[in-house]
């Protein structure tokens, strides 16, 4: 079993802080929901544990399996098992779904190992299948000219591939319609295992009908304000963040 | 000169800086080498003889490079719109005529570590390697060479180098020679004309269809690498041939001033297609003329690569002469730190129905420096002529600079012309997207900058495209901390 550690982390963008004094535990297998008002910084952390250069810890740590990760590259701890699903993922011009995730495997392995092409293709074909991604899909170039739902397959196919211990997704649902939602969910519920940790960010509780957390935390102001399962969701959904504003600044 | 004898002359090919200015040590490396003849440094009415006379050529040649080189002199540099760069070249530094009978005593030994990893990671073969790193004079390709040359020679093809031409076919060589660009073009073709040597001499009869590319097997020799090669080429009537030249491997040139004449001659229906694909060190100036005529309903297809040199300035041409002739250039100009490439393309259109394409993409890296500069000529009095051009410039990081400078000019109302320019970044954004999949760095540029190019790369022979990507990865990986 693999763990995920987000130790009282501190973030911040330029001279602004972000995220302040995060915490949370994932272990493999598990779902965790993370919700909260706009602006409260779960993209931020999203980003911050994946590497974004434009992002400063200025406290606290980030272990997988006991080990910080803080001082290794993007890509560094995207080989170590971490992956983030983008909630705007860029377009790559010219480079194909299958050569890009060609190179992504290909960096995966050691020094002088050679990627064999034909497995590559095999395992690539059974992830299109189970996710109901048609062939044509991966010789379009990279989210080139893609649409939102096309756009948020692309990343669950890449996910798919990658197989990390952990997958932070970054409003996943957003800019979906309901069609290109459940699609998604039903990739993402494919993929649930033993073996995979998630952590979903996410604005709105629809999301959550499709794929059903283990845990909901609500993140306001930089942290983790309530933990509680499913139902803390349909609360703050029926109430919405106002309620929860309120409450708060009465404690 | 001091030395007119052809054995007297034994001085080290790199004794002096030849560009004042440039270091000689980068992306370049030393050696003694004993040439068999030599012109000695600087340019005269002798040197011109001395060439010449070691190539035992015909009275006319030896009229027509003196001509020349009146022409150069008498031509002043083309300042108002060129780099100031080209004001560093010292003339009388420059040695215009080596051959090398002799093998070079030196081992592979002696190669530098990192040039020796270079050819690997290029995937070099091992005896190209050697040949390359100056370890052996001659590239032993002479074989292979010969092999072609008699199987197309069967089809009536004449394949041969140039000197061996004016020698053997002057008939057909003059008749076309300095004819699609004259001696006067400018002031690089005067000095290529007036010092000229190496270089591929080809003449496709009628109706032949080459079905190899030519050169691949004729891509290393002496005198190739030679700095004023003079090429020629001409399909006869629906005749089609396929040339490539160069080779993705970084020149270790001994001469820092590369100034070629290439001449194309396409009649009735013919096809020729010209793929160049080089990489020049860091310390050349490279200042090439490429033009093809394009007779009726003739095709030329330019694809060009630009890869290296301290500065590149290229614009392959077609006139096309005839009706319904067709013209492409197809280029791709890589600049990195220090570099310079100012290439482009020209269409002179000077028939009805003629058709043109040019499709410019470079990429600047760090502080390297892409400009595009085409013309595009359609005059009045023609009909339904169509030209076609897109400039595409990538920026991988805030130091680069990129220019755009299309002249076009369409008169009448008779034609139509197109014409789309882009400036896109590599972005930060793009590269994390990358990173976080795994990729470094420099994998996550390299692949940006291919995908840039790939609609591009894949018209390349599949050797070749596989070479520039290799060398692109080379390339960014050099550009990350």
């Amino acid at each position: 079993m693999n763990q995920l550690i987000i130790k009282d982390l501190n973030v911040s963008i330029g001279e602004k802080a972000i995220v302040k004094g995060f915490n949370l535990t994932l272990n493999s297998g598990e779902v965790h929901a993370i919700m909260g008002p706009n602006g409260t910084g779960k993209s931020t952390l999203a980003k911050a544990v994946a590497g974004h250069p434009d992002y400063t810890i200025t406290g606290g740590d980030v272990l997988l399996d006991g080990r910080s990760i803080l001082a290794m590259q993007p890509d560094e701890r995207a080989r170590a098992g971490l992956f983030l699903a983008f909630q705007y993922p860029s377009e790559i011009p010219g480079v194909t779904i299958a050569n890009f995730l060609r190179a992504a495997v290909q960096a995966r392995l050691t020094e002088g190992e050679e990627l064999n092409a034909t497995a590559y293709y095999k395992r690539l074909y059974t992830k299109m299948d189970l996710l109901k991604i048609d062939r044509k899909f991966t010789s379009r170039a990279v989210n080139d000219g893609f649409s939102g739902g096309e756009k948020k397959r692309c990343e669950i196919l890449q996910m798919a591939m990658l197989e990390p211990k952990f997958a932070l997704m970054d409003e996943t649902d957003s800019g979906l319609d309901i069609d290109a939602l459940r699609i998604v969910a039903e990739g993402v519920n494919a993929m649930r295992n033993s073996a995979l940790g998630i952590l979903m960010i996410t604005h709105y509780q629809r999301l959550l009908d499709y794929i059903v957390p283990d845990f909901v935390h609500v993140m306001y102001d930089g942290h983790i304000v309530r933990s509680g399962d499913k139902s803390l969701a349909l609360e703050l959904e029926a109430k919405g963040y106002d309620w929860l504003k309120k409450e708060l600044a009465h404690a | 000169m001091s030395n007119l004898s052809a054995t007297a002359t034994l001085e080290t090919a790199t004794a002096e800086n030849p560009v004042v200015g440039i270091d000689q040590s980068r992306g370049d490396f030393k050696y003694d080498v004993a040439y068999e003849f030599d012109a000695g440094t600087g340019l005269s009415e002798k040197t011109v003889r001395y060439i010449s006379s070691v190539k035992k050529e015909a009275p006319w040649i030896l009229d027509f490079r003196l001509k020349a080189l009146k022409t150069f002199l008498d031509k002043p540099m083309p300042t108002h719109w060129a780099t100031k760069d080209l004001e560093n070249i010292n003339f009388d530094k420059i040695r215009y005529y080596l051959s090398s009978g002799q093998k070079p005593k030196r081992t592979w030994d002696e190669v530098p570590a990192d040039i020796k990893k270079t050819f690997e990671r290029l995937g070099i073969p091992e005896q190209e390697r050697k040949f390359l790193a100056g370890v052996e004079a001659q590239f032993d390709s002479e074989a292979a060479y010969s092999n072609i040359k008699e199987i197309v020679a069967k089809q009536g093809v004449i394949f041969a180098n140039s000197t061996e031409a004016l020698r053997e076919h002057p008939e057909i060589f003059r008749k076309f020679f300095g004819k699609v660009i004259p001696t006067g073009d400018n002031k690089f073709s005067a000095l290529n004309s007036a010092v000229f040597s190496g270089g591929s001499f080809i003449y496709v009869p009628k109706g032949v269809k080459v079905a190899q590319p030519l050169q691949a097997y004729f891509r290393i020799n002496a005198e190739n690498f030679g700095q004023f090669e003079r090429t020629l080429i001409i399909a006869d009537e629906g005749a089609e041939v396929v040339y490539m030249e160069g080779c993705t491997a970084p020149k270790f040139s001994t001469s820092t001033l590369h100034s070629a004449v290439v001449e194309l001659v396409a009649l009735k229906g013919a096809k020729i297609q010209y793929i160049t694909v080089q990489n020049w060190a860091n310390n050349v100036l490279n200042l090439v003329t490429k033009r093809g005529v394009a007779h009726e309903e003739a095709e030329i297809k330019w694809i060009d690569c630009n890869i290296g040199s301290r500065l590149t300035m290229k614009y392959p041409g077609v006139v096309l002469k005839g009706r319904k002739a067709r013209g492409e250039v197809i280029s791709i100009a890589l600049a990195n730190d220090g570099q310079h490439q100012d290439t482009g393309a020209k269409m002179i259109h000077a028939a009805d129905e003629t058709t043109s394409n040019i499709v410019a993409k470079s990429i600047s890296v760090g502080q390297g420096r892409s400009t595009y500069r085409g013309v595009v000529h359609i005059p009045r009095h023609l009909k339904g002529c169509r030209n076609n051009t897109e400039c595409d410039a990538l920026l991988i990081n805030t130091n680069s600079r990129t220019d755009t400078y299309p002249a076009i000019t369409v008169r009448g109302d008779a034609n139509s012309v197109q014409h789309e320019a882009s400036v896109s970044k590599v972005s930060e954004e793009m590269i994390f997207y990358m990173q976080s999949r795994g990729l470094t760095e420099a994998q996550a540029m390299s692949l940006a900058v291919n995908g840039f190019i790939n609609d591009l790369a894949s018209q390349f022979p599949m050797e070749y495209s596989v070479e520039l990507k290799r060398l692109i990865d080379l390339e960014m990986e050099g550009s990350v901390g």
